[in-house]
């Protein structure tokens, strides 16, 4: 529908203006003098959101007006962000942006039918885990602060966790889409707990040991809690058991418990969680700084570029990985709890319009393949922020669009394009609906 | 399945609002808290971004300065101090990696331009960056530098010069000093604070706690006036020794001096004379008094309070205060021995107190600040302490305590032309472990002001681990120090 792509038109105009005006402040700050070469940027960043824009207009008219905009508008934030931190690798994440919406417009151009997936999800999965433990292969694995989360082909490196996240949502999407009428009405009762037929708790258990046994190989608690917190989300939405997910959780603590227990990577990340000041210039350095980062932003920050990253005179770094981990920290410290609070509020209402599109599709695949994308975005901004705020351990998942990374903002582009897609359908059909065509037969599968 | 996605959501939005509880946590509600942890290097790396302000002398003269180093987001400036090790204290030094101490420290806010968040907005929205304020202090360079020159010569000691009718410190000498600006090189700090006898990081002035001996004389006559226990007309009689509290207490060459007045007493600093008038006067009320006048409380003066000593009678064992109602040898503390221990600071105080009619005014070092544009912020308002005794009072100690420069125990304090009050003391500290355990060791103490009849300045100069008295060595560098402030009137 032409008015809601007028509308993405729209909101996308505030989000190039507000890009302009980050790399102005920003430059502003670093060389004493506003140059144009921020306007040149704005307006570079404005035309190729224009021409996704145009695509979209072209290929998924009915699609969600307001994803693309905030999604673009936090790719914005992340971008004037790590300018701020390194021209250069500011320029790389452009040119990832721009290689990101290339992959998001060949998605939505391959991928109309997206059901096709479900066809292929095993081989979905296989490709999904093979990703995961793809860094503890020898020769291409990489190994970043004792996690395995990295790969190096050549001289490309890449997190494959970030493309393994899209095809373990699209197989359990598929898998509970298939099962879920059995696993409801095959649940007994037992001692006063539903729990569900022996013979569907088995792939539950495989899931479950898929999780574990990823904590024990790449030994990164932050993927393995986000992987599994997603499939929890889908089976509770598949099936409505909210017993399934105490369950769930209580498998994934005794078995994260164990292996915290018994691997010293993991077991040392919460022993930093923990108790960060017993080694403040060492393990507990980063989790230190980024706290205190972000006690230096008060209330409003002190403003771009104002942020100490580096002691002064000295490449000593004073926020270890600022441009990807600790990022939200950087966040805070130039922006303020007004900042931080409003980048969390774009990811909440990314997350609403995510879940928006999972209400209003018809059948069962799209709508908990939309669940399942929006619910793996927004548990991931959780996990790297409550790393970060200390809620939950530190661990190294990137943050979606804000962080610097070439994999997450691929990945992400390539999540948005689904959920793109799964939107078109689901408000064309019920354009279509309303239409007094005397259409009557029932739309799509009962949801 | 729309109702399970609805709670899903209702569910991430709880979690998203733990991030911002989290969030406000660290950047506002316990933002102090982590500013002031020890592993935070970012408070001080970012006063190091802060064009710090400058400190003057009272004749505009620099003492600290900061100069910058580096270019863009590594520019960073670095404290000056010109005058090196005349101002070690008590200005103190201001450096990232080593701290703060002393004037430094304690005017750490102004110098760095701190604003509440809200004035810091502003000047984020109006583009000014944050700039120190430089401050004007009391302090006499010429006298400073007079007052170091005798005690470097003297021996380890204090000198410290107070203005009586505003509390202006214009002078407050440590020897030995150090050089402020020799704090950032490798192992200088472990150096200083390894010297245990020297100790150049320690500001005798406002830390050094010493016998004050006769001069506390003054505190007691004043306590034996103000109370009506004496008149100046009063006679006790003065015994070449006194038995108290089993101990002997005896005047220097055991002299018998009969029945005498304050006068005769204070001029000849008669131990016996004011054992009895302590004796006398009593515990409470001679508690009182030295309270007004300061004793038993930190010092009111414009320093980090960890880096003042409370002047007082001590439980040597415990390392604490006695109050008014422990057991003290009441003759002892009157004659300023017993376990009594004071300041430089703190006798310069009662110097100050007597010669400004009986109101004690609240010393201070910083006189005004003045702003980047040139401008005053805020300035000294001279300040009333405590009003320990009368104006009456306050004369008759003043004519006796004439007496002791003019014919007395002190007359090496006279400068000719110049009436000059003051008071002598010298307390033996046999075994005194700070001057290398010697055994003819004492503490040497001149107190006074002048003009006497129209106070301009009191000082207290107290020499340690000397085998001088009070006059020979203490009543020259008050005698120099004060020609030195009043030539400079």
């Amino acid at each position: 529908m032409t008015r809601a792509r007028n509308r993405e038109l729209l909101a996308l105009i505030p989000v190039a203006l507000l890009l302009t005006a980050g790399f102005a402040a920003v430059f502003a700050q670093d060389h004493s003098k506003l140059g144009n070469l921020s306007l040149t940027y704005g307006a570079y960043f404005f035309a190729v959101c224009l021409a996704t824009h145009v695509y979209l207009r072209i290929r998924l008219p009915h699609a969600d007006p307001y994803l693309f905009p905030l999604m673009a508008l936090l790719t914005a934030f992340g971008l004037v962000m790590i300018y701020r931190i390194d021209e250069g690798l500011a320029r790389d994440q452009a040119n990832w942006f721009v290689f990101g919406l290339v992959l998001f417009a060949l998605t939505i151009q391959f991928l109309r039918d997206y059901e096709v997936l479900e066809r292929y999800r095993y081989i979905i999965a296989t490709a999904g885990i093979l990703l995961l433990l793809a860094p503890r292969l020898p020769g291409i694995g990489e190994q970043v602060n004792g996690a395995y989360l990295g790969v190096k082909i050549g001289p490309i490196s890449f997190q494959p966790s970030e493309f393994a996240k899209l095809a373990i949502v699209i197989f359990l999407a598929s898998y509970l889409r298939e099962n879920r009428e059995v696993l409801i009405v095959g649940a007994r009762r037992i001692l006063g707990v539903t729990l569900p037929p022996i013979k569907h708790f088995g792939p539950m258990l495989v899931v479950w040991g898929a999780s574990m046994l990823l904590l024990v190989f790449i030994r990164d608690l932050g993927t393995s809690l986000m992987f599994f917190a997603a499939f929890l989300a889908l089976l509770y939405v598949a099936t409505g058991r909210f017993s399934f997910v105490v369950i769930g959780m209580i498998l994934f603590l005794l078995g994260s418990w164990f292996i915290v227990a018994t691997v010293p990577h993991v077991h040392e990340r919460v022993e930093i969680w923990l108790h960060p000041y017993t080694e403040p210039q060492g393990s507990g350095y980063q989790i230190l700084q980024s706290i205190f980062a972000q006690a230096d932003g008060g209330l409003f920050g002190k403003g771009f570029g104002q942020a100490l990253i580096t002691v002064p005179g000295t490449n000593n770094t004073m926020l270890p990985a600022a441009q990807t981990d600790t990022i939200y920290s950087l966040i805070v410290n130039e922006l303020g709890l007004f900042g931080a609070a409003g980048l969390i509020a774009t990811y909440l209402l990314i997350t609403a319009r995510g879940f928006k599109v999972a209400l209003l599709a018809n059948d069962g695949f799209s709508k908990l393949l939309a669940t399942g994308l929006t619910a793996v975005f927004a548990i991931q901004a959780f996990v790297i922020i409550g790393g970060v705020t200390r809620v939950i351990p530190l661990t190294g998942v990137t943050l979606p669009f804000v962080s610097y990374g070439g994999s997450s903002i691929v990945a992400n582009f390539v999540l948005l394009a689904l959920l793109l897609l799964i939107s078109n359908r689901a408000r064309r059909e019920a354009e279509e609906g309303r239409l007094p065509s005397g259409r009557d037969e029932p739309l799509g599968a009962p949801a | 399945m729309n109702r399970q996605i609805i709670k899903l959501f209702a569910f991430i939005i709880v979690l998203f609002a733990v991030l911002i509880g989290f969030t406000s946590w660290w950047s506002v509600f316990d933002a102090k808290g982590l500013k002031a942890s020890k592993w935070n290097q970012r408070p001080l790396l970012e006063q190091q971004q802060i064009p710090r302000g400058r400190i003057l002398a009272a004749d505009g003269t620099v003492i600290a300065k900061s100069f910058s180093k580096g270019h863009g987001s590594g520019k960073r400036y670095i404290r000056h101090y010109p005058l090196g090790a005349l101002f070690g204290h008590p200005i103190g030094y201001s450096f990232v990696q080593y701290g703060q101490s002393e004037f430094e420290k304690y005017h750490n806010a102004e110098l760095t331009g701190e604003e509440s968040e809200f004035g810091a907005i502003l000047d984020q929205l109006t583009g000014k960056t944050q700039e120190g304020e430089q401050i004007v202090t009391n302090l006499d360079v010429h006298a400073q530098e007079v007052a170091m020159g005798d005690l470097e010569a003297a021996g380890y000691g204090a000198v410290v010069a107070i203005e009586p009718s505003t509390g202006a410190v214009k002078v407050l000498a440590s020897n030995p000093s150090y050089n402020p600006n020799s704090i950032p090189k490798e192992g200088t700090l472990a150096k200083l604070n390894k010297a245990e006898v020297s100790r150049p990081l320690y500001n005798r002035a406002t830390q050094g706690q010493y016998p004050p001996g006769s001069t506390f004389k003054v505190v007691t006559a004043a306590a034996g006036l103000e109370s009506g226990v004496i008149t100046p007309e009063t006679t006790i009689n003065a015994p070449g020794t006194i038995i108290d509290e089993g101990h002997e207490l005896a005047n220097d060459f055991n002299q018998d001096w009969g029945s005498i007045s304050l006068d005769t007493a204070l001029t000849n600093s008669v131990n016996t004379w004011f054992g009895q008038l302590g004796q006398k006067v009593g515990q409470d009320k001679l508690f009182t008094t030295m309270e007004k006048f300061g004793f038993n409380a930190k010092p009111p003066i414009d320093l980090p309070e960890d880096e003042l000593s409370k002047s007082g009678v001590y439980d040597y064992e415990s390392g604490k205060m006695l109050t008014r109602n422990d057991p003290v040898d009441l003759a002892r503390v009157a004659i300023g021995q017993e376990r009594l221990l004071a300041t430089p600071l703190q006798i310069a105080m009662v110097a100050a107190g007597v010669a400004n009619g009986g109101k004690l005014m609240k010393p201070q070092i910083w006189n005004r600040v003045v702003n980047a544009d040139g401008s005053v912020t805020k300035r000294m308002n001279p300040e009333v302490y405590s009003e320990p005794i009368s104006a009456k009072t306050a004369e008759e100690l003043t004519t006796a305590m004439e007496g002791v420069v003019r014919e007395g125990t002190g007359t090496n304090a006279a400068i000719s032309g110049v009436p000059v009050a003051g008071k002598t003391g010298t307390a033996e500290t046999p075994g005194n472990t700070a001057c290398g355990g010697g055994e003819e060791e004492n503490q040497a103490w001149f107190m006074g002001f002048a003009p006497a009849n129209d106070p301009k300045i009191a000082i207290a100069a107290s020499v340690e681990c000397t085998e001088q008295f009070g006059n020979d060595v203490a009543a020259p560098i008050f005698r120099d120090v004060a020609e030195a402030i009043l030539a400079g009137e």
